[in-house]
């Protein structure tokens, strides 16, 4: 279980979070909601340990994770997909997923959850040998995803997924998250503009405005309430 | 034809040290994008301190091995204790710190050594090896340069095409946030980038060192030199260094040879204008990858 709580983040003279608490359920996909600026992005790289925190706590399962440097985040089983996915563009797609499984596996393991990854994304196969720059903005997503979920990650952070992609390759994603959460107790927090999308497969939801937290249910029950949807997700 | 012919070996010879300090540069250049403007002075400080190991008179290869252990020691000491403070900082803070290195290490070598001009020792006879009847300028001194920068050349792409801690070493170097979530330890393989690239400088300090007079400035005008080669090369490009070491090295030779030598310095200044000119990114850069 993951445990965030009175986190607070600032840039410069700008706080993007105040006192933001929140718990995500072994094994459940709890979606983060709102607007442009609500501080989705920071809070996922604070847990992440990517921008440092003013105050507040993250921990996940025994451990505490604040303070932590982002290596040693991620080498305790925290995946996170960032915003438009930073796949390395100069390396090929394989040795994008290599980077992502070699701080756990040896190199005989690699190809053994190399080849996991392309069950998931029979597309990425096809280019494995190619760099990652020749790929569309829907497998750049994938290897995102596949260089993050390689490791077996128990906690899995991801920062806008369906950015800039067609609905059906959207809707694909999110069956293919939907499946990784079931086979292997995944943990994931997902941050989504597209909210309807991410309540589809959501269990719980978490939405956030201008860095505090207004509604923390479940999925079904924020995609029902109309007001909340009007006020904050626009649909 | 003979003249030609000696020239352009005397030529590749030369440009294969300006590219063991080129590979230095462009080492330190992609993975920080810093310009060490003291990898010359860091070879400078490795080479005498072999100097002082010959003198104890345990022969040339244990005094080699000890510089480019040195070298390898120095370099991550540099970038532990000096970079990496300025690392995230403007630009101009790490010229003023590799630049003020730079004085500093050639002021210490003075000290200790002394400013005066010295020789310092061949690993083979720089005497021209003879092909048919007529005498080449190309020694078995030279062939040593040719293969020790080579062989360098091909460890530094091996360990970068084929192992996992090149790959990371990449990664880092591309694309230092991605690679830190994907557990990579940048801050370590930037230290270990700058101690490689500190083995390839003590390597050249090595080679350039019989050729030349040997004194705490030797090295200055082999990194003006070795820089046209790493912008000529694209500077974040190890092949490119290569490259450009041996395009540099004919091109100052034949300047040398047929102008004078004196003309030298100036025959690296247009060639490093023209380059800018013709090709800003440099014969090997990859324009897309560039940082700005």
């Amino acid at each position: 279980m993951l445990e965030v709580e009175n986190l607070s983040v600032a840039y410069g003279a700008v706080q993007a979070l105040k006192g933001v608490s929140l718990r995500a359920e072994t094994g459940s996909i709890t979606a983060v909601l709102g607007a442009n600026g609500a501080g989705k992005t920071t809070l996922l790289r604070a847990i992440s340990g990517l921008v440092s925190t003013q105050t507040g706590t993250v921990r996940f399962g025994s451990r505490t994770l604040t303070g932590m440097p982002v290596e040693r985040i991620v080498q305790s089983g925290v995946g996170h997909v960032p915003e438009g996915g930073l796949v390395i563009t100069e390396l090929t797609v394989a040795e994008n997923l290599e980077l992502g499984a070699a701080w756990r596996y040896g190199r005989r393991e690699r190809a053994r959850h190399l080849n996991e990854v392309y069950d998931l994304f029979p597309a990425l196969k096809e280019r494995s040998s190619q760099h990652a720059s020749s790929l569309s903005g829907g497998e750049r997503q994938m290897l995102a995803i596949g260089r993050a979920v390689v490791s077996h990650p128990s906690l899995l952070l991801l920062d806008e997924p369906s950015l800039g992609l067609a609905p059906i390759i959207t809707a694909n994603l999110m069956a293919v998250l939907l499946e990784l959460t079931r086979q292997e107790d995944l943990t994931v927090l997902l941050v989504e503009q597209n909210a309807r999308s991410a309540l589809s497969i959501a269990n719980w939801a978490v939405v956030i405005n201008l860095g505090t937290v207004v509604v923390s249910d479940r999925a079904e029950t924020v995609a029902a309430d109309s007001d909340l949807r009007h006020h904050y997700l626009g649909f | 034809m003979r003249l030609f012919v000696n020239i352009t070996l005397g030529g590749v010879a030369e440009g294969l040290i300006f590219s063991s300090v080129a590979l230095g540069l462009v080492l330190i250049f992609r993975a920080t994008n810093i310009i060490n403007f003291a990898q010359g002075a860091m070879a400078m400080l490795t080479t005498f301190i072999a100097f002082s190991v010959l003198g104890k008179g345990v022969g040339y290869w244990p005094a080699f091995l000890v510089a480019l252990a040195c070298g390898l020691l120095l370099g991550g000491v540099v970038q532990l204790t000096l970079v990496r403070p300025v690392q995230n900082k403007p630009p101009l803070n790490a010229v003023i710190v590799t630049f003020g290195l730079l004085i500093f290490l050639e002021g210490i070598a003075g000290a200790i050594w002394g400013n005066t001009n010295r020789g310092f020792p061949a690993a083979f006879s720089q005497k021209g090896l003879v092909v048919g009847k007529t005498a080449v300028a190309f020694s078995h001194f030279d062939i040593f340069i040719v293969v020790a920068v080579l062989a360098l050349s091909i460890l530094v792409g091996v360990l970068f095409r084929f192992t996992t801690v090149g790959l990371r070493m990449r990664a880092a170097a591309f694309a230092p946030e991605a690679a830190r979530l994907l557990g990579v330890r940048v801050g370590r393989l930037l230290t270990l980038g700058w101690a490689l690239a500190a083995v390839a400088g003590a390597l050249a300090g090595l080679l350039v060192a019989p050729t030349s007079v040997f004194s705490p400035g030797y090295m200055d005008l082999i990194l003006v030199y070795a820089f046209t080669a790493a912008v000529l090369g694209g500077l974040d490009s190890p092949l490119g260094a290569l490259v450009g070491g041996v395009i540099t090295g004919l091109a100052l030779a034949y300047v040398g040879g047929y102008l004078g030598g004196s003309l030298q310095p100036i025959g690296a200044l247009v060639l490093l204008i023209v380059v800018l000119m013709i090709r800003p990114e440099g014969i090997f850069s990859q324009p897309t990858a560039r940082r700005v």
